[in-house]
């Protein structure tokens, strides 16, 4: 059963990277319960094209939440009160009849806001172009199951290549650190078979341009509550680990 | 479109890399990831020594004479193959380095997360950061003056009109019947056990000791120990200001010195 509920908006306006922001009220009223978070913001941004007004700029793409485009701080939680959803997911039945939502765009030095909700995420793109990848020769396509993995090592990696990189980890800690999304990167690759010859390079190389961009990680575990993939920050300490082994191969390599 | 979105230039590293590259062993506290493996193996070290402290600190529940034999106990340490006090002040010194690199790292990684954080105007709701994790910031500071004072007040006596060298459980009976100074250890000892409660735990995230079958464990020993450090290290003002450690102000060691040098007297 859809019901409407009428909800009061504070959304954080800025007009461009360098301009002072602020927040500004909308009501938003007759809101569907089966709408989506981002088709509220939809109907809003409808509603304030029609009276004259400048959209609210916020970013999406899949809105089945693969993607990792969308990404807002609702009430002071990223993606908003629904665990394990990315904001696309989050629907309006999660909200009542009266509420005052507060919307802010994701907060960390590397982050830039670009304008109103959307922020610049290229320093997350720089942690994956320092190592996020296999250099194998193209060709053919490989017989199935030429190379063994075992099905625990599998699922695994899985767990961790799963992420979308909203950047809901970045947001949620109060250190503003990547390591979720960085340890997810690093070790979907460094868990299989295909990501052993570069795994030493890789993980120095990513946890290093990380640490370039983002704050120093103190365990809170917000991140994995944060997370739309519920990354466990298990991943964070076998990256840890590999970090620190990194540290002694790379050097006897490099001699 | 005058209102088209002006993409801005690579954001800037919020860190830049250091201008001077150390040598081996030495460049890995240069990383984060590095001083976080040296905060946690000196957090493991400074552990260790707060339990061990604690423990031996239970003699005071026997008297005044076993006290005495304890800490002699310790100066007496490895005498079969070094002088006297040495190994103790081996230990004090590995103490003091330890120290000295977990308040260095966690400044300068503190440093680095203010740098790269950006506060929320509408505010922040915390879900799984505790009270201790986000008060580490606080209870490291508090523990740090505290331990000042704990050695002025018992090591060096810079504070006890009645201080008498070489006497633990006259010194701590003396102090801690102040109520001002009971509080304060009370104080300053529930930040410590606050500080421990995050600290025991992010060690092993910080190392790399995870291993899912297990990790359940580790919240568990983490609170174990706390609670273990709370109950005892609060014990001993608690029970000074109730009468139960007290030797009616009269040194035992002092006496035994006044007539040991009466017997050479004669």
């Amino acid at each position: 059963m859809s019901a409407e509920i009428n909800l009061t908006l504070k959304v954080w306006r800025q007009p461009g990277p360098s301009a002072e922001g602020s927040f500004s009220t909308y009501e938003a009223g007759g809101i569907s319960t089966d709408a989506s978070f981002l088709e509220m913001l939809d109907i809003v941004n409808e509603r304030l094209i029609e009276s004259g007004e400048d959209p609210i700029v916020f970013e999406s793409d899949c809105r089945e939440g693969v993607c990792g485009t969308c990404g807002l701080m609702i009430n002071g939680r990223a993606h908003g009160p629904q665990k394990g959803t990315a904001t696309c997911q989050l629907h309006m039945r999660s909200f009542s009849d009266g509420d005052h939502i507060t919307i802010e765009p994701w907060r960390a030095t590397s982050f830039p806001v670009l304008r109103d909700l959307a922020v610049d995420r290229r320093a997350m793109d720089a942690i994956v172009a320092a190592g996020g990848y296999i250099s194998v020769n193209t060709g053919a396509a490989p017989d199935a199951n030429l190379t063994p993995v075992p099905k625990e090592a599998a699922d695994t990696a899985f767990d961790a290549a799963a992420c979308i990189g909203c950047g809901a980890c970045v947001a949620a800690c109060p250190n503003s650190a990547a390591q979720l999304f960085a340890a997810a990167k690093v070790q979907h690759l460094n868990l299989l078979p295909q990501g052993q010859p570069q795994r030493w390079a890789r993980t120095e190389a990513m946890v290093e341009t990380m640490e370039a961009f983002f704050g120093s990680c103190t365990n809170h575990g917000e991140c994995e509550e944060a997370c739309p993939k519920e990354i466990p920050i298990d991943f964070i300490a076998w990256t840890n680990r590999d970090y620190i082994k990194a540290k002694v191969k790379n050097r006897k390599l490099a001699d | 479109m005058a209102q088209a979105i002006t993409r801005a230039s690579t954001p800037p590293p919020v860190r830049s890399a250091p201008r001077l590259r150390l040598p081996w062993p030495l460049s890995i506290y240069q990383t984060a990831v590095g001083k976080k493996w040296v905060m946690g193996l000196t957090g493991m070290a400074l552990l260790g020594f707060i339990l061990v402290h604690m423990t031996g600190n239970l003699h005071l529940y026997e008297g005044p004479v076993e006290v005495h034999e304890y800490a002699e106990t310790l100066r007496n340490l490895g005498t079969e193959i070094v002088p006297r006090t040495w190994l103790l002040w081996a230990l004090r010194v590995g103490l003091i380095i330890a120290f000295v690199l977990h308040i260095h790292s966690a400044y300068s990684l503190s440093q680095m997360s203010l740098a790269a954080d950006q506060r929320y105007r509408g505010g922040r709701n915390y879900i799984a950061a505790s009270f201790a994790s986000r008060t580490m910031r606080w209870t490291g500071p508090i523990i740090g003056l505290y331990l000042f004072y704990h050695l002025a007040d018992l090591t060096w006596g810079w504070f006890n009109p009645d201080f008498v060298r070489g006497d633990p459980y006259h010194n701590v009976s003396e102090s801690l019947s102040s109520v001002p100074v009971a509080v304060l250890y009370i104080v300053a000892n529930v930040a410590l056990a606050v500080h421990i409660f995050h600290g025991a735990w992010s060690m092993f995230q910080s190392l790399g000791v995870n291993s899912p079958r297990y990790n359940h464990l580790r919240r568990y020993l983490a609170a174990t120990l706390a609670g273990a450090i709370l109950v005892g290290n609060l014990s001993f003002p608690v029970f000074v200001q109730a009468g139960v450690i007290d030797d009616g102000g009269r040194s035992f060691v002092e006496e035994l010195r006044r007539h040991g040098a009466a017997e050479e007297d004669h």
